[in-house]
């Protein structure tokens, strides 16, 4: 069996629980994998057991402390063994994915949301194409989130090893963001508002009720170009984020291919829209011919009494 | 005054509809434009130049198609355009090969692309050249300062991290707070009359070839409901049948 190596996905220094997504991944491109968490602190391995890796190794290094692809690539490359490269589709991973292959001389495959014995398919042209490509030897491969079920068990030790990476960037200055809600790039649950909001203040609706189901808050590029006060970090689309949650809420926004093709691959999709022509309502599992005005304060009302 | 240079890459326009013949994507009757994120790694180009001097080479990989962006990237006031000719498709190894290649024959001493192209949205061109130059890199700045060397604003943890970056360097634009300047008609008329250096730069085998192209299975019809009223139902649904809440 050949060897497959998987980077964990950290996120605040420990092992996010998608890193289990990557490992399946790996067994399903027939490797043995080995998982290599990227750490400061031995300790922040912890977190990598029972994932389905065959090993685990905490790779040690200051390096770690902040994200930089050179430093990175550099003390991953002399720890992780050869073989095809699993990481996460994240914007840094995927960074890290292009640098790593790079670094070994091969070819990096990006935003994997199927494997085949070796055809691996990637969403191309913003999703309104699959593409599936086939590689000899080895080959770094990013995997998107929410594609494969998490594998179980396994190795519950991490060995340690301490390595090194030139970091050649430095941090001068770190701002917080403004507001303490999450972002669409990270979040499991999306309500987006497009133009059909009627006005930049009219997002204290969706705001809401984010806080009751604990959901980010994107916009349409409608939406962001219009308003000042919808700034582009929130915008799902084309040119925005692209985005796979578990669930998104799309309100007053027509579905643009534009923005289509940042969200199409969400699992389920929810359209608010008043005018029933709508092309968000042919990609909705649920569709509601409403304005938000009548619907967002029943939806709220419902999603408080479950969730409370 | 540094040497800066700049990839851009032909695309379909992004509203363009994607059709499948056979197993291959058919693109001869879509609208070829330069790829949306380009235009802020463009524009960054020409801000540094601004800021120190230097002179921009815009630099694309493809056949004599792929000229017209070039001349549009002219018109916006880059000072030489390159085209490294190549008809087949490459992997992601044999690409990067090339364009660091060409870096090295044209001097480049920093390097600006889109933070992914419109096609492949991969992203893997910047970092991928910047290892193999042995350079820094950093992706998906959302903005840039030149003054006492390169500082970029780029998305970090849970806000934004102001990052200062030793060149020579490759970095990947965003769209951030960049705004695209429009050509001119001095502009536009320097440009036509612009002429295209053309580069032959041997690549490795590629080992990564497409097998297919398919559109995205169709979505099952949904639930359709009229009025505000069944915001209720679909809550309900949304507990009940897809297990979210």
């Amino acid at each position: 069996m050949t060897q497959t190596i998987v980077i964990a996905e950290m996120s605040n220094n420990t092992v996010h629980a998608s890193t289990a997504e990557l490992v399946s991944a790996a067994i399903a491109l027939g490797g043995e994998p080995t998982l290599v968490v990227p750490c400061t602190e031995a300790a922040q391995a912890d977190g990598a057991a029972n994932m389905g890796a065959a090993n685990i190794l905490a790779a040690k290094s200051a390096a770690f402390s902040h994200y930089d692809a050179s430093g990175w690539a550099a003390a991953l490359d002399a720890v992780a063994p050869q073989g095809t490269v699993i990481t996460g589709a994240s914007p840094q991973s995927k960074d890290l994915a292009a640098r790593l292959a790079a670094r070994r001389g091969v070819s990096v495959i990006q935003d994997a949301i199927a494997i085949q014995g070796n055809n691996i398919t990637s969403p191309v042209y913003s999703g309104k194409a699959m593409q599936t490509v086939s590689a000899t030897g080895p080959v770094v491969v990013s995997v998107r989130s929410n594609v494969f079920a998490a594998a179980q068990g396994g190795a519950s030790e991490a060995s340690v090893v301490d390595t090194d990476g030139n970091v050649a960037t430095s941090v001068q200055e770190f701002m917080a963001r403004a507001s303490e809600r999450l972002d669409v790039a990270e979040a499991n649950i999306i309500i987006s508002g497009g133009r059909g909001m009627g006005s930049p203040d009219n997002f204290s609706h969706l705001e809401a009720i984010a806080d009751t189901i604990g959901a980010a808050v994107g916009a349409s590029r409608a939406a962001v170009d219009t308003w000042e006060a919808i700034p582009h970090s929130m915008q799902v689309g084309q040119t925005g984020k692209t985005v796979n949650p578990n669930l998104y809420i799309a309100v007053g926004i027509s579905g643009a291919i534009q923005h289509l093709a940042g969200m199409r691959s969400s699992k389920y999709i929810v359209a608010i829209n008043k005018d029933a022509d709508a092309p968000i309502f042919q990609h909705a599992d649920y569709g509601i011919v409403a304005t938000w005005e009548e619907a967002l304060p029943v939806l709220h009302e419902s999603l408080k009494g479950m969730m409370g | 005054m540094p040497n800066i240079i700049v990839l851009v890459k032909q695309v379909p326009d992004t509203n363009a509809k994607i059709v499948v013949t056979g197993d291959r994507v058919d693109l001869s009757s879509v609208k070829m434009v330069m790829s949306p994120y380009d235009e802020f790694a463009v524009e960054t180009a020409l801000q540094h130049r601004e800021a120190a001097g230097g002179e921009v080479t815009a630099v694309t990989v493809g056949g004599a198609g792929a000229e017209k962006i070039l001349k549009d990237a002219k018109a916006i006031g880059v000072d030489h355009i390159v085209r490294i000719d190549a008809d087949d498709e490459m992997d992601s190894n044999a690409l990067q090969t090339l364009i660091a290649k060409a870096v090295g024959e044209l001097g480049g001493e920093v390097v600006y692309c889109g933070k992914s192209a419109a096609d492949t949205g991969a992203g893997s061109t910047g970092p991928g050249v910047a290892e193999r130059m042995g350079w820094a890199s950093v992706s998906n700045i959302i903005g840039a300062g030149f003054d006492g060397g390169l500082s970029v604003t780029m998305p970090s943890g849970g806000g934004n991290a102001k990052v200062s970056v030793p060149l020579p360097a490759v970095i990947s634009c965003d769209k951030g707070g960049f705004k695209v300047r429009k050509p001119n008609v001095k502009g536009i008329m320097q440009a036509k009359r612009a002429s295209v250096e053309v580069h032959s730069i041997e690549a490795p085998a590629s080992t990564v070839s497409i097998v297919s192209h398919a559109l995205p299975p169709a979505k099952p019809a949904g639930k359709s409901y009229e009025g505000g009223a069944a915001a209720a139902e679909v809550a309900k649904l949304l507990r009940d049948e897809a297990n979210i809440l």
